[in-house]
């Protein structure tokens, strides 16, 4: 038969120079001494990296990673629910068309829609005054639960709907099966239900985190001082500060960290090989 | 057979549901619909307060009569999705078959290009973009717009095309050979048709992510060339006005009509992720 490899070629080329090429030149980039005006100056430096860890800078580093780990264990408990849920009713299409559904609107309108609903003259402050739980107007927006908030918000479909298909292939006469063998029902989820579907939760892991630990958007529309992210801050080096090496260094910081998640989640999983060995000891 | 079995699973199933995890899914459905729901409020509200005073058509007004910026803005965004959308469509479509077919060797690299622009952050694609774009000094424009798109939808479209690709049955590949099919007769009567709605699926989500995409834009977007997502973030930064609740309510509806589509939609997002 005919190789047809060529036929990859186009996009191959188009993916090469758009987008690893790109990457390269942020690689170089972070080696080099910043322009008085933005842009570089070629003379190999480490400054970007001295700089990099420098206190106010660490600070944000680990702000970020403790945000977008918060944001990331919220949205997996409750997309593991949901899609429990979901799976077992009988109007699955529904749920899934509901959940999609917010996809419809642009995500910034949407973020200003929960503006509108959490400012201090907003909709939640009002019912909560009118209400009479609260005497005076709440300041929900401008921290770091708003970002929290708005994080899972975003994400939660995203994280709700690989779990969902794992959990949909899943046979749940396994689980009937495992309570007959005398297990506990939480010892039937965790030892037969969560090792079928890890797979799903691995992947809305995946893409609730990396998202999180580079969301810009967010932090710049519903965050306070207590929220500026390592997004914000890489911005904020190319458009205000124009210390484009530093902002190429923090690109990679956040390039090796999604890469490092990326590596860990999808690393063979220790069951897999355990049933290997016993395969082979047959 | 097979049928049996898929019935005696979803019998099973029932068996387990709780009412726990089906008031959280609830309780998550009304978290995720409840922004919808102000903006399609406040879209008909008087005022430009977060309060709601009275019925009135006073925004959609606005947004017809007198927001000539926001409609060229909506162009632009229109003009780049569809171009972009098209040019993602075609390399990934292309891309697709080539490895669909090609079932001897699988390349590494082709897998590495297209999973990671779909798993890094979009910061890091805007930055790495508008750095190469400076250092070969293009100017910023609409074009660099398209570019960009192109690069961050085209691992969607492969990756839609390609989940279709290796369920393809090559027994009627080879069934058209054996009848005297040409190779390109058999890639334009049998195998384009046949995957013509995974396609299809691959397009309007290129579009999609294009008309959505916020940060990437921002990056290597120039003077004179303002996409709606741009414009709308404009609005919520410097002074906010309800027009954007009645444009929001306006796609939503125009976007119902297709949301035939959208059910594809959902199963493949849930099929490919």
């Amino acid at each position: 038969m005919k190789n047809y490899k060529h036929l990859t070629f186009p996009m191959s080329i188009f993916l090469s120079i758009f987008f690893l090429l790109p990457l390269i030149f942020v690689i170089f980039y972070s080696f080099m001494e910043k322009g008085l005006y933005g842009g570089v100056v070629n003379v190999f430096s480490f400054d970007a990296y001295k700089q990099i860890f420098q206190r106010s800078y660490q600070i944000i580093t680990l702000r970020t990673l403790l945000i977008a780990l918060e944001a990331t264990v919220i949205t997996v408990v409750l997309a593991l629910i949901c899609a429990y849920a979901i799976a077992q009713s009988h109007h699955q299409t529904l749920f899934l068309s509901l959940i999609v559904l917010p996809f419809l609107t642009n995500s910034l309108i949407r973020i200003f829609a929960w503006m509108s609903i959490l400012s201090t003259d907003g909709m939640l402050n009002n019912l909560l005054l009118k209400i009479g739980i609260i005497s005076n107007p709440l300041s929900l927006l401008y921290n770091r639960n708003a970002v929290i908030l708005i994080m899972v918000y975003m994400y939660l479909p995203y994280a709700i709907l690989p779990i969902f298909s794992a959990i949909d292939s899943f046979d749940f006469s396994l689980l009937e099966a495992s309570r007959d063998l005398g297990a506990t029902k939480f010892q039937g989820i965790r030892k037969v239900l969560f090792p079928s579907i890890k797979n799903g939760i691995n992947t809305s892991i995946l893409f609730t985190f990396i998202p999180a630990f580079g969301a810009y958007t967010i932090s710049l529309l519903v965050g306070g001082k207590d929220s500026y992210l390592l997004g914000n801050l890489i911005v904020d080096q190319i458009t205000k500060t124009r210390n484009w090496p530093l902002a190429a260094a923090f690109s990679l910081l956040l390039t090796l960290v999604s890469i490092v998640g990326i590596l860990y989640i999808y690393r063979r999983p220790s069951y897999a090989k355990k049933s290997k060995k016993y395969q082979k000891g047959k | 057979m097979q049928k049996n079995l898929k019935n005696i699973k979803r019998v099973n199933r029932h068996k387990h549901e709780n009412v726990f995890s089906f008031t959280v899914l609830i309780i998550c459905v009304i978290f995720l619909l409840l922004p919808l729901f102000t903006i399609i409020l406040f879209s008909f509200n008087e005022s430009n307060q977060s309060v709601f005073t009275s019925f009135s058509l006073h925004w959609y007004k606005e947004l017809f009569f007198n927001s000539r910026n926001l409609f060229q803005a909506l162009a632009n965004s229109l003009f780049i999705a569809i171009t972009a959308g098209a040019a993602s469509t075609f390399l990934g479509t292309l891309a697709a078959i080539g490895t669909g077919l090609n079932k001897q060797s699988k390349s590494t690299f082709v897998n590495l290009i297209t999973f990671l622009p779909l798993v890094l952050p979009e910061v890091i694609v805007g930055i790495s973009l508008v750095m190469f774009f400076s250092k070969i000094s293009l100017s910023l424009n609409l074009f660099t717009i398209f570019l960009a798109h192109t690069t961050f939808c085209l691992p969607f479209v492969y990756l839609t095309v390609q989940s279709r690709m290796q369920g393809f049955d090559f027994t009627i590949t080879e069934a058209a050979r054996d009848l005297g099919a040409t190779e390109r007769q058999t890639l334009t009567k049998i195998i384009i048709p046949t995957i013509a709605p995974s396609i299809y699926s691959g397009f309007i989500l290129a579009i999609t992510m294009s008309l959505e995409d916020f940060i990437i834009t921002f990056f290597v977007s120039g003077p004179g060339s303002t996409t709606l997502p741009l414009y709308i973030f404009s609005l919520i930064r410097f002074g906010i006005t309800p027009v954007i609740n009645a444009l929001s309510f306006f796609i939503i509806l125009t976007l119902s009509l297709s949301v035939l589509t959208m059910k594809r939609f959902v199963k493949i997002l849930a099929s490919s992720r």
